[in-house]
């Protein structure tokens, strides 16, 4: 019978079906961070448990880390402490951890594919929800609770539903100015932040399968902004070129075959989905957030909505999110002044995000008042930046330049917003408070029209901005 | 640690409106910093109940009328955002039983599930209904029945739905499935094997 990716990375991954009706699935790779799995290794050490399958989890540290001072101890107690307790629970279960300054920590989802340690036809589970990055590759990739941590490190494997597959097909090329950020962008704002509850997006169609794997990557970073538990991309020549050479991943003749059985992963021409979505690339437009929902969104040519033509909880829920953005109804979202630009995070930290927008932005300075922060995703990504002179292009032009974390993204390192400032970012989440102040404003948008805005000073078309047309 | 069976949750119910409450407000990111779980009942939508300076917002959890409540009703997709269990964590450290809504977020619905707080859906007439009940007598008692999959409230009673795998663990004590999962420590092995991966460390 035909099958869908989905179908077959679960079918090969199943140990067994539990009472419950759930099934017990074989995890491939589990990525851990300082945040939500130290406390899983106290809930082993309670129930004098080992770590089941030691070299199959992998640890680094991202949330918690300044991107500027990264000295030991941090000067912040409690991130110092955050770490060393990652580090002696790796160290006593011999878990391999990619520490600070060891050349290959950074975002939890930026370095297991840089590794190779991100395969095609794997389960992958993280106690974060942004591990539906890994669909990239052609996996099923899951963010977890800090209890199903614990789970997988005791058994390596997890209790769960099967989800449905919802096909989206997305079919042309994408016009000038537009990237992978704003595909998902439209695809949250056609779907919904809900309406993938229950599915996994597998993305396909020619626009897809055109795109590099990172600009896959950030595709699937937002499937769970979507609702999604998971979003793929089925493997091919792409995905196997980027693993190409890559640490993890064995070169020669064992490369050949794994790219066969890699290749044996993806969807069948005829598998059945349980739903299907085709979206024309030339509907999407470079798409900005107005909201405090990822569906919140517009094009930058856009006004924002106008909430005397709506009624009840809709209008309510508009009513509330441009009081909180302190942004005006049914006005163009373009002029918008800024007062922070923040180009990194899981979804847009990766060395082509950088490589892009320094081309963009050469001989170009930020607008005056403009907090202007460029975060690599990794050490790799800082290096490979410097080695091709990218952080002087950026420092040139008014950017800090940092060392690579989450940064302002979830600000749980001293990257915050201050009181109301407005932040155009190129990460995931505008939720209230987002971005460490509790009367913070964020506006997602891709790379490009961070650094435009960073340039302008405020919301601003990147095609006009750089000539893009 | 298997918990008890979770058959019938009884408490005062508390109404928390809004779509798309993420656990960023449920838990505000920098109250994540720490290394248990212990301490992050008070930390419940802080930013939500407490203007910058500490000052209460006269948020509904704080209204005196709703002190104890243990049965949080809100709207549509809860939860939805990040997969911090530090979500679950603090509602139930807050004494948060169980969550009625219109839909839930997965991995949060997850996460409660493994801690054993229902994630309960009722439809949106009868939440409406709810919270007017709700409204007019605070002290009002509320029963979920998870076996009958029903609410009581007041006299009043609402047909609700759970999850089919989640209602069995609640009735069966199996929501947290680490026992469970540790029982097929052969197939675990057999399935590496099977696959390629790696075998099994020392234990």
């Amino acid at each position: 019978m035909a099958k869908n990716l989905f179908q077959k990375v679960w079918d090969d991954h199943v140990v067994g079906q539990l009472d419950s009706g759930q099934y017990q699935i074989f995890i491939a790779l589990h990525l851990i961070h300082e945040v939500t799995s130290p406390q899983a290794f106290g809930m082993l050490k309670d129930k004098g448990l080992p770590v089941a399958y030691p070299d199959r989890t992998f640890a680094t540290v991202d949330h918690i880390i300044p991107t500027d001072d990264q000295r030991r101890p941090l000067a912040d107690e409690m991130a110092e402490k955050m770490i060393q307790v990652l580090a002696d629970a790796t160290d006593e279960h011999q878990v391999e951890f990619f520490a600070p300054q060891s050349g290959s920590q950074g975002i939890v989802h930026v370095v297991g594919p840089e590794l190779g340690l991100t395969q095609p036809g794997m389960t992958i589970c993280c106690g974060d929800s942004h591990t539906s990055t890994h669909g990239a590759f052609g996996t099923i990739a899951l963010g977890i609770g800090t209890s199903q941590v614990r789970d997988v490190l005791a058994t390596q494997t997890l209790a769960m539903d099967p989800l449905k597959v919802r096909c989206i097909k997305v079919e042309g090329e994408l016009r000038p100015g537009v990237g992978a950020k704003d595909v998902i962008l439209h695809i949250i704002r056609v779907l919904g932040v809900n309406g993938g509850v229950g599915y996994a997006y597998e993305y396909a169609g020619s626009t897809i399968e055109s795109m590099t794997m990172e600009e896959r990557m950030t595709l699937c970073n937002m499937s769970i902004e979507g609702g999604a538990r998971c979003g793929y991309i089925n493997p091919d020549k792409t995905t196997f070129d980027f693993l190409k050479g890559t640490e993890r991943v064995p070169s020669g003749q064992g490369f050949e075959l794994l790219t066969e059985k890699w290749q044996s992963y993806a969807s069948d021409a005829d598998a059945i989905y349980d739903d299907e979505v085709v979206i024309s690339a030339s509907d999407i437009g470079p798409t900005v957030t107005w909201g405090i929902t990822p569906a919140q969104a517009i094009t930058i040519d856009e006004s924002t909505p106008d909430p005397t033509q709506m009624e009840g909880l809709d209008k309510s829920l508009v009513d509330d999110a441009l009081k909180y953005m302190q942004i005006p109804a049914n006005t163009p979202i373009k002029g918008t002044p800024i007062d922070v630009a923040f180009l990194g995070s899981c979804t847009n930290g990766r060395l082509s995000d950088f490589k892009k927008v320094a081309e963009l932005i050469k001989g170009m300075k930020v607008s005056d008042g403009v907090k202007a922060l460029a975060v690599p995703g990794s050490e790799k990504v800082d290096v490979a930046a410097r080695e091709l002179g990218l952080n002087k292009v950026f420092t040139d032009a008014g950017f800090e330049w940092r060392k690579a974390g989450c940064s302002m993204c979830l600000a749980m390192n001293p990257d915050k917003l201050i009181g109301n400032e407005i932040c155009a970012s190129s990460s995931n989440r505008n939720f209230v408070g987002r971005q460490g102040s509790p009367t913070g404003r964020t506006v997602l948008m891709s790379p490009m029209m961070v650094a435009a805005a960073a340039i302008k000073g405020e919301i601003a078309d990147a095609r006009e901005v750089f000539g893009l047309e | 640690m298997t918990g008890q069976e979770v058959t019938k949750i009884v408490g005062k119910g508390v109404y928390v409106a809004g779509n798309d409450i993420d656990t960023d407000r449920i838990i505000p990111a920098r109250f994540l910093k720490c290394v248990t779980f212990d301490e992050l009942g008070p930390a419940l939508f802080y930013d939500e109940r407490f203007d910058i300076e500490g000052n209460s917002k006269d948020h509904v959890l704080d209204k005196p009328e709703h002190e104890g409540a243990g049965i949080l009703i809100s709207d549509v997709n809860f939860g939805c955002g990040s997969s911090r269990e530090h979500a679950p964590q603090a509602l139930k450290k807050f004494g948060i039983k169980a969550v009625i809504a219109e839909s839930f977020a997965e991995i949060f619905h997850g996460n409660c599930t493994t801690l054993g707080i229902p994630c309960v859906v009722m439809q949106k007439q009868d939440r409406e209904k709810m919270a007017a009940l709700i409204e007019s007598d605070p002290e009002a008692e509320i029963i979920i029945d998870v076996e009958e999959l029903q609410v009581v409230c007041a006299n009043n009673s609402f047909s609700i739905s759970i999850k089919p795998s989640a209602r069995e663990a609640f009735i069966t004590a199996a929501y947290d499935p680490l026992d469970t999962l540790l029982v097929a420590k052969d197939k675990i092995e057999e399935t590496a094997r099977r696959l390629g991966y790696s075998s099994r460390g020392e234990s």
